[in-house]
């Protein structure tokens, strides 16, 4: 298969790759690591005239924390990248567990997560993450830079609310005020595939007491699904089997699924509610710095 | 690397938009005048005549197109030839000498690691980058390495045995 013809450039600089997204409008689309673009290329599900491809500009491939805890992740950083990070392992538990269970290695090598974001697949995993967490996307455009929370960033099944010369150049992730802990959990028929269900808890514990928490779901509607009544019912009080039961019930209420070949509705609202009990049962509180 | 379009005399005739990128193969430098929408395995196959790479799915499911990127194992339908510009590509047929195979193919026949050998060479670059990265991996450490290729003769056993093999190969002959 071969995409459409387009106009292909590389530049060396961010405000050069936006000048050229400004001048391409809609017809232009940004490359990163291209594992869904490529494909929908050459299904001509897109056909762009003007690809800019942002592999070569400088110093975006970081995923760093800021001394408070906030975690930025680059446009360039590639799910492998965060797939061997200590730096998670230690301190961001919901997204230790998505990072490997993105596609698979040989995509993970040059996938990236902020690309993922902007697909806004509505079976993406990162998506579902990075509402849990409450954490954001920066757009940088012609007018300078803004700041826009994964909720509102995804507009629809693979639509965002970035302007046409707009790029998002990293993803944000705020500091916790307590003890981070939580988990990502994907149901999917073999390594690689899309998930039937996945689901992303993340809770900020303060002694016993969950602080916060957010609870999204992957692959159970037409889009990325926040479950905040089942967060609300964690908040402010001690994990018990009774909160985590009424959490799990009112994530799977959340869930809008639908019968396909990757199993039917009452099967993906059960396994909702089933990786909701089991992430907030296997909670051990990870501390949020060493210091 | 040229693609023939049918001539209608119009402006997409005189409009093909080509690139011209440098990269090295299997170490040997190349330049060649790419059209931006030409994919990475098709410069292999095509333009290269590395016909080793093969296309399996096409879409970025099945890992037969499998290639090492700077060392890094990556699905070649699922790049633009145009961002090899600069970087160094190695294919299966890199892998053996003159008067030798590699390990890796010679783990493939001792273990009989492939039926009908079209997943082989994904298998192999992809096992590859894991092996330089990770000179003693284990087998769940292989597994995972050839998690996003799909074998459908095999059933994995004996291509994680001939990767297990090529392992210990290789530390023996860097032991001596």
């Amino acid at each position: 298969m071969y995409p459409s013809r387009f106009r292909y450039e590389a530049p060396r600089s961010l405000g050069e790759a936006i000048g050229l997204l400004h001048e391409g409008g809609d017809d232009a689309k940004v490359l990163a690591g291209g594992q869904s673009l490529v494909p929908l290329l050459k299904l001509r599900f897109a056909s762009p005239e003007l690809i800019v491809d942002i592999n070569n500009l400088p110093g975006l491939g970081y995923h760093r924390a800021d001394q408070d805890g906030t975690l930025h992740i680059g446009a360039l950083c590639r799910h492998a990248d965060l797939e061997r990070s200590d730096l998670l392992k230690s301190t961001q538990p919901t997204m230790a567990a998505a990072a490997p269970v993105i596609a698979d290695p040989i995509v993970r090598n040059r996938g990236t997560l902020v690309g993922s974001l902007c697909h806004a697949d509505p079976q993406g995993d990162w998506a579902s993450v990075v509402l849990a967490l409450g954490g954001s996307v920066v757009a940088q455009g012609p007018g300078g830079r803004r700041s826009i929370p994964a909720a509102d960033f995804v507009t629809g099944p693979f639509e965002n609310a970035l302007e046409p010369d707009e790029i998002a150049v990293e993803a944000v992730i705020p500091a916790a005020a307590g003890a981070r802990a939580g988990g990502y959990l994907k149901l999917e028929r073999r390594v690689g595939d899309f998930a039937t269900v996945g689901v992303a808890v993340a809770l900020e514990l303060s002694g016993d007491a969950v602080s916060r928490a957010g609870i999204a779901l992957t692959g159970v509607g037409g889009s990325t699904i926040a479950a905040t009544e089942a967060a609300d019912a964690l908040t402010g009080r001690p994990l018990t089997a009774g909160s985590i039961g009424e959490a799990a019930g009112l994530a799977a209420q959340a869930a809008r699924p639908r019968t396909d070949h990757r199993g039917s509705a009452e099967y993906k609202r059960h396994m909702v509610r089933t990786f909701v009990e089991r992430i907030l049962s296997r909670v051990e509180p990870t501390a949020e710095r060493a210091a | 690397m040229t693609i023939v379009y049918e001539d209608r005399g119009d402006e997409a005739a005189t409009e093909i938009p080509a690139r011209r990128i440098r990269f090295t193969v299997n170490g040997a430098k190349k330049v060649a005048e790419v059209e931006p929408r030409l994919l990475l395995s098709h410069l292999i196959r095509r333009g290269l005549g590395l016909t080793g790479t093969h296309m399996g799915c096409d879409t970025t499911n099945c890992g037969a197109c499998t290639v090492l990127v700077d060392g890094q194992a990556v699905k070649s339908c699922t790049m633009l030839a145009v961002q090899a510009d600069g970087h160094e590509i190695s294919t299966v047929e890199g892998l053996a000498t003159a008067s030798e195979l590699h390990p890796l193919q010679e783990g493939f026949k001792e273990e009989h690691g492939l039926q009908c050998g079209f997943c082989t060479p994904g298998m192999m670059m992809a096992a590859k980058a894991l092996l330089d990265a990770n000179p003693d991996p284990t087998e769940e450490d292989v597994r995972w390495a050839l998690s996003g290729n799909l074998c459908r003769c095999t059933g994995y056993q004996n291509i994680v045995k001939s990767v297990l093999w090529a392992a210990a190969k290789l530390r023996s002959g860097a032991a001596s």
